[in-house]
């Protein structure tokens, strides 16, 4: 019996390695080995791909654009999602609810909707082609989701420690910053992850604001995929090389990882 | 939820959130429906055209049919991901060093750019190169996504299984992992059968976390755009094009701002009014 339990989840987890391996093989391999045999490990090993990415600019800069946007978008999203989801997890105040039915409204509207229209909103205002262009456009759905997951940390928090806090005289900025930030240093952790990983793996807004000198990695491997035909090995070389970051972060949440994607409400 | 204490001055809190949300969210939304009435021909020159594009976009067949497929798409995949990932949920260790392993090994296709998941599933089941497309033509089957259509639905779907299961796996386990241990026990002293315990202890204690996963999978699914867009492009010819795929492909493709901007605008209230069914439900759920 133990044994068929460990099955599920073994299978599963070699059903999720597998399009990863084949992605990783891929990358090792000449563009004659990819078109011309089908292999299961690559036969002339090569490092070509690698290094033609790390040489290039056009190619190793896609990845300083994208890290940049998505570095700042995480600092705005969570620094004012912090004092909004206190404000919503503690008090009653005017359309309360409403405002924040509205907020999670924005984590559903489709990207697609706005992409024109983002366009013309970034164009107008002069940030066309900025990183902060595209760290903004990303606040429309990661605000939202950041609001969310730290008003169900902090609901989970008890109120009294508030009320002793006031009661033995610390002020309100000192107490938020002081011990309750402490507090809930987990969640403020899983917020920042979650608004990396959305900020992260969106390309249709970051494609449409961008064009040349703040143009994501993302952008920059679809557009070979267009131009330069079959390059194929150096696709899969750029698209591992885009796993790193993600798995790199997951290892620093992997403790709160399973009540982040609960958004603190378990 | 209840004994909140009364504060107005909690809106100078909420400021910052509304100022930046509004600025993404208002004047784009403007420039929809601005765009939803009126005709161009160009050099910013617009006539008043009424509700012509709504009625245009809400009797064309070809939108329709992609509301058709987005739905039947939505459906398959809620109806395979939440099942499969609450089962791999009840399966996995509950303790030691093996959790950190699979929580990690997991979470992993969730943090590739979606480009990428669509590239490397493209490379992973093509016919002649790809893993996949070699193990199914080697089993006896005739399989190419590019060009049938069966095919490619299979790729498209099980492309979101690979993606997306994982969220329901985390969200199922960390509602699992918030029983204590004495209802267990309890269960066991009562004498009761593993079908009890699911149905009675662990389905209840679950509700919660799985009323987010479905909203959260329902919403992503139905605004799905760039993973099939690179798989498959929408084809072969339109059998995967779903409402995101189609809807920019009138609206950069073809520049046909009017009834794109109509369609946008019914495309996002019908997200909106299922997800706020969904959210009603689960604020009714957690004040219970």
């Amino acid at each position: 019996m133990r044994k068929v339990v460990w099955l599920a989840p073994t299978l599963y987890i070699l059903f999720l390695m597998l399009p990863i391996y084949w992605l990783l093989n891929m990358s090792f391999k000449t563009t004659n080995e990819i078109l011309g045999a089908f292999t299961l490990w690559p036969q002339e090993f090569t490092l070509d791909n690698y290094v033609k990415i790390f040489t290039d600019p056009t190619w190793y800069n896609g990845y300083f654009n994208s890290l940049t946007y998505v570095l700042i978008n995480t600092s705005i999203s969570v620094s004012v999602a912090l004092p909004a989801a206190y404000a919503f997890s503690r008090y009653r105040f005017l359309g309360d609810k409403h405002l924040f039915f509205w907020l999670l409204t924005n984590r559903m509207a489709p990207p697609a909707v706005f992409a024109l229209p983002f366009f013309q909103l970034y164009s107008a205002v002069n940030l066309f082609d900025t990183h902060i262009a595209v760290a903004l456009a990303h606040c429309l759905f990661n605000i939202p989701l950041a609001v969310w997951i730290l008003e169900g940390f902090m609901s989970g928090v008890p109120k009294e420690l508030d009320e002793t806090a006031y009661v033995d005289g610390y002020s309100f900025w000192r107490f938020f910053l002081r011990i309750f930030l402490p507090t809930i240093a987990a969640g403020v952790g899983v917020a920042a992850f979650f608004c990396f990983m959305f900020s992260w793996v969106e390309l249709l807004l970051a494609k449409t604001l961008t064009s040349v000198a703040a143009k994501p990695i993302a952008a920059t491997m679809t557009r070979t995929a267009s131009t330069a035909g079959y390059e194929l090995g150096l696709l899969a070389a750029a698209g591992s090389l885009t796993i790193v970051p993600g798995a790199f972060v997951i290892y620093f949440v992997r403790n709160y990882i399973a009540k982040g994607f609960a958004l603190g409400r378990v | 939820m209840t004994n909140k204490k009364a504060y107005p001055k909690a809106w100078l809190f909420v400021l910052p959130v509304v100022a930046l949300v509004a600025f993404n969210a208002l004047i784009p939304l403007m420039t929809v429906v601005n765009y939803s009435v009126q005709e161009t021909f160009g050099n910013n020159v617009f006539f008043w055209e009424g509700v012509k594009w709504f009625e245009q976009v809400l009797n064309s067949e070809r939108f329709h049919a992609s509301l058709l497929r987005q739905l039947t798409f939505t459906g398959i995949i809620l109806s395979i991901e939440v099942p499969l990932g609450i089962a791999i949920a009840l399966t996995m260790p509950t303790r030691g060093i093996w959790v950190s392993v699979c929580l990690v090994l997991m979470a992993l296709p969730l943090l590739i750019p979606w480009n990428v998941v669509g590239a490397m599933w493209n490379i992973f089941a093509l016919p002649e190169i790809g893993l996949l497309g070699q193990i199914i033509n080697g089993m006896g089957f005739d399989y190419n996504f590019t060009q049938q259509p069966l095919s490619a639905w299979f790729t498209t779907i099980l492309m979101d299984v690979w993606h997306w299961t994982s969220l329901v796996v985390l969200l199922a386990y960390a509602g699992l992992q918030s029983i204590p241990d004495a209802y267990y026990q309890a269960a066991k002293i009562d004498g009761a059968s593993g079908w009890a315990v699911f149905r009675y202890i662990q389905l209840p204690k679950m509700k919660r976390v799985l009323t987010i996963a479905i909203l959260l999978r329902f919403m992503d699914s139905f605004m799905i755009y760039t993973e099939p867009f690179v798989l498959t492009g929408g084809g072969p010819g339109n059998t995967t094009t779903f409402l995101s795929i189609d809807l920019v492909k009138i609206a950069l493709g073809q520049f046909d701002l009017g009834p794109a901007a109509a369609m946008s605008l019914v495309y996002f209230l019908i997200v909106l009014l299922l997800c706020w069914v969904f959210y009603t439900l689960m604020m009714r759920t957690e004040e219970q």
